[in-house]
């Protein structure tokens, strides 16, 4: 009857929880329709939780590149395959870790400052302040932080993907001897222009549900320093757990049959 | 005098709480209403209910004579910018000039040129004492000067009402005096009506032309200062007295 009681509990929480975000979302999503938009407040954020997430992002993708690169192309290498190293490099970074990487850090940094901003607002009444002023808090600082991450998550997302090549092909020169002109052939034989668009594409619906999760998780803080905390935490965890789960029903749509 | 706005049998809970039970006020057009009670009596959540800010449950509020629970999203707006609101922590917004946070209602409601904001956050912040403040940041004033920031920026707009939640609560005398001065003189500069939340009872016996007293959801004494000095309701005259001994339970 409890283990009932708890999982009845539980639903209801996750509808209320879903039911939230799809609200939060309706909301931002009528006021870019209208174009009620902050322009200037829109770059400050891309500067923000982008530009200023992009050296972390690349230090990521530079080390990811390069691990991939030494895992494959020894073996490669003794297998007469060093022409696979390069394709096998982009063609992962491309379709997954490229974007998916590039999500997972800039959830981590920006989604935590984004939910911990908005939460002290709460706390301390500024939120509250807003409405008193006849003003909306999703256009103010919703709407802003969505578009930021859905423009600067490709635009990071592409650079990542270009620095992991990289990577991998100064890894792959000086470990296993494969030139620099054999590695990026296969990379160009084994992922196509459409790779980099659809990782483009997964990056800016991550960067559209970390922003919203975590305005929501911010934007429901009870409890004060507390609740900021755990707000926090909850926000970086949510979106990187819904980054993983809607990358994987993404590449089902987009790679699923197999084939380009 | 004409009534400004009217709670009527409002009940409110926040999940089981009972916050307001069949709580019924009349805020009295051009006057300072003092809302007076315990702590956690629903004073602050009367506030909200004035402007909007919640809704109740059951019965209804209205403001010149508009129910709010029919008016439209603009519409509450539209209410919203003719009534200002004093925060307790004064709510400025952190990232923002003190200057910048008293201007944010006219950049974002009116379409006054940068020159005329200025000129008006000028005046607005030397109307409060705060002159040499404009170019400071929240987090560089002292707490009697944060809550003359969160005035300047609730009658920037020349509200018809302006609520303070708790103006005084926490500061020296001396601040709190001249703060109880500067809502009086407001009132008048204004020409409108003022609703005070607060604790402090000489700065409520200084300024306030009526008195209301929430006790367990709902209003239990309303009046002047004097009709409420001499209420025989025993629990108003041990919140006066700040006694112990009474039917408040501790």
């Amino acid at each position: 009857m409890r283990m009932l009681d708890d999982v009845g509990r539980g639903t209801i929480g996750l509808l209320d929880y879903a039911g939230g975000v799809a609200t939060l979302s309706a909301e931002a999503g009528s006021f870019i329709g209208r174009l009620r938009i902050r322009v200037a407040e829109t770059f400050a954020q891309a500067y923000f939780l982008g530009v200023q997430s992009s050296a972390i992002v690349l230090l990521t993708s530079l080390f990811t590149g390069m691990v991939i690169s030494l895992e494959s192309a020894n073996q490669a290498k003794s297998y007469g395959a060093s022409s696979l190293v390069g394709g096998a490099v982009a063609y992962v970074c491309s379709r997954e870790l490229g974007p998916m990487l590039t999500a997972v850090v800039v959830a981590g940094r920006a989604g935590a400052a984004i939910a911990a901003e908005i939460g002290s607002m709460v706390v301390t009444e500024q939120i509250e302040a807003l409405e008193a002023l006849g003003l909306s808090p999703v256009q103010m600082l919703v709407v802003p932080r969505l578009l930021a991450l859905v423009l600067m998550l490709p635009l990071l997302t592409i650079f990542a993907d270009i620095i992991a090549i990289l990577g991998g092909m100064y890894l792959a020169h000086n470990t296993a001897q494969i030139s620099y002109g054999e590695f990026i052939q296969s990379a160009r034989e084994f992922s196509a222009f459409d790779d980099y668009v659809k990782g483009m594409l997964k990056a800016a619906v991550f960067g559209a549900l970390i922003a919203v999760i975590c305005c929501y998780q911010g934007l429901r803080v009870r409890g004060g320093a507390a609740g900021v905390g755990k707000a926090t935490t909850a926000a970086v965890v949510s979106s990187i757990i819904l980054v993983f789960v809607s990358n994987f029903i993404m590449s089902l749509i987009f790679f699923g049959s197999g084939t380009r | 005098m004409a009534a400004y706005a009217q709670i009527e049998s409002v009940t409110l809970r926040f999940g089981e709480k009972v916050v307001l039970q069949n709580c019924t006020l009349e805020i009295k057009e051009r006057a300072i209403t003092c809302l007076i009670g315990l702590s956690g009596a629903g004073k602050s959540t009367i506030l909200r209910l004035l402007n909007g800010l919640r809704m109740p449950d059951a019965g209804r509020v209205t403001v010149r004579g508009r129910d709010l629970r029919d008016l439209s999203y603009r519409d509450l707006i539209e209410l919203r910018q003719k009534i200002g609101f004093s925060f307790q922590f004064a709510a400025l917004f952190d990232s923002l000039t003190i200057g910048d946070n008293v201007a944010m209602p006219l950049r974002e409601h009116t379409r006054m040129s940068k020159r005329e904001i200025d000129e008006i956050v000028v005046q607005t912040l030397d109307s409060v004492g705060l002159s040499g403040a404009r170019d400071r940041m929240p987090s560089q004033l002292s707490g009697g000067m944060l809550k003359r920031a969160g005035f300047a920026r609730a009658i920037v707009t020349n509200p018809e009402c302006v609520l303070y939640d708790e103006p005084t609560t926490g500061l020296d005398p001396i601040i709190t005096h001249v703060l109880t001065d500067t809502i009086k003189r407001l009132r008048k500069q204004l020409n409108s009506t003022a609703v005070v939340v607060s604790h402090d009872l000489g700065s409520i016996y200084a300024m306030a032309d009526y008195v209301a007293m929430l006790f367990e959801g709902a209003i239990i004494a309303y009046g002047t200062v004097d009709e409420l000095k001499r209420s025989p309701n025993p629990i108003v005259q041990q919140f006066l007295q700040g006694s112990e001994v009474g039917p408040i339970p501790l």
